[in-house]
């Protein structure tokens, strides 16, 4: 009800026939530069939902697929006897100008995907965390790999209508164990405002890593 | 002339799309590459091929839209790519402020990027 599992999104194109990007909000065509910001998170905690509050189009999913070998197979014949892996991921994008879409990707955040990150992560901006406090644990591997990955990220609890108090944001951080310097938030994936609100903090923090005084001239 | 859904999970359907190649110079193309038609599709083109110069007659596409339009996994899309690539058929827009560990996005990039999230 919350958000759509994103492990599992609708068929693409479900009906037969590809939907041509022309029943769609099509790119500028003099874009030129496309950038990528990846939402990770467990089963279920909002990624899609976020992806589509800000998208200028529905979210897409597609599929990859990895063989149990993975790369630096020869022998093409045998690789029908391996067992493949197929993982589906979610997007969306976001025209800024009329040369940089930014595109948002939904990432799986259970271990058993992690090939999948390195594709999506390769030259991404950042990342955000997404937090479901009655699920913290499955924060724990995302968060682990994005350490790894040295890949800047911000933090975003996604707070859900539910019975009884829910921890405070300083509650959320101790349990997670996060830097002080990693911005943490909440928001309501369902909201675009919200949502954006999540992104900006993101972009921010990137400069600010970059440059501490970077956005002083900005914020007087 | 659109393509027939494929199984993602039938190894030899996606086997004969690709003419049984199974991997791609994973650096050749990104998940957000941008891809431009140079030209309408020949006759005897192969189908997938065909869809995809479509696909991108007008505007451009990132690699991962043409997979989720074309239902087909990102490796496979990518492989037929690199064919059109090769012979002329497309162009393609390379991310350029794609960034590495060692290389964080410049900040005249994320200005810009705050800039457009703002507008929205």
């Amino acid at each position: 009800m919350d958000s759509k599992p994103s492990d599992q999104p609708a068929a693409p194109g479900a009906g037969g026939a590809p939907a041509g990007p022309a029943g769609e909000v099509p790119l500028r065509r003099t874009v030129r530069d496309a950038l990528k910001i990846v939402i990770v998170g467990g089963f279920g905690v909002g990624k899609t939902t976020m992806v589509g509050s800000v998208s200028e189009i529905r979210p897409l999913s597609t599929e990859e697929v990895m063989t149990e070998v993975g790369v630096g197979i020869d022998d093409v014949a045998r690789v029908s006897d391996k067992r493949t892996t197929t993982v589906a991921f979610d997007f969306g994008r976001i025209s800024l100008d009329d040369h940089r879409v930014l595109y948002l990707f939904g990432a799986p955040g259970q271990q058993r995907f992690w090939f999948i990150w390195d594709q999506l992560f390769s030259g991404s901006l950042g990342a955000v965390v997404m937090v479901d406090t009655r699920r913290l644990e499955d924060s724990f591997y995302p968060l682990d790999r994005l350490e790894h990955h040295r890949m800047p990220f911000v933090v975003a609890v996604n707070r859900f209508d539910g019975p009884g108090p829910q921890p405070s944001l300083e509650r959320v951080r101790d349990a997670l164990s996060l830097p002080g310097n990693v911005p943490l938030v909440d928001c309501d994936a369902r909201l675009r405002e919200s949502c954006k609100g999540v992104l900006i903090t993101l972009v921010r923090h990137l400069a600010t890593l970059h440059d501490p005084t970077a956005l002083q001239e900005a914020a007087q | 002339m659109n393509p027939r859904p494929l199984d993602f999970d039938d190894p030899d359907r996606l086997y004969t799309v690709t003419g049984g190649r199974s991997r791609v110079d994973d650096d050749a193309l990104d998940l957000v590459t941008l891809v431009v038609a140079e030209n309408d599709p020949a006759p005897g083109m192969q189908s997938e091929h065909v869809a995809i110069l479509r696909l991108c007659r007008h505007e451009p596409v990132a690699v991962v839209e043409l997979s989720s339009h074309l239902r087909l996994p990102v490796s496979v899309v990518k492989i037929l790519l690199l064919d059109l690539r090769d012979t002329g058929h497309i162009t393609v827009r390379h991310p350029t402020s794609a960034t590495t560990v060692n290389h964080p996005a410049d900040l005249e990039t994320l200005k810009q990027v705050l800039v457009g999230l703002e507008a929205l």
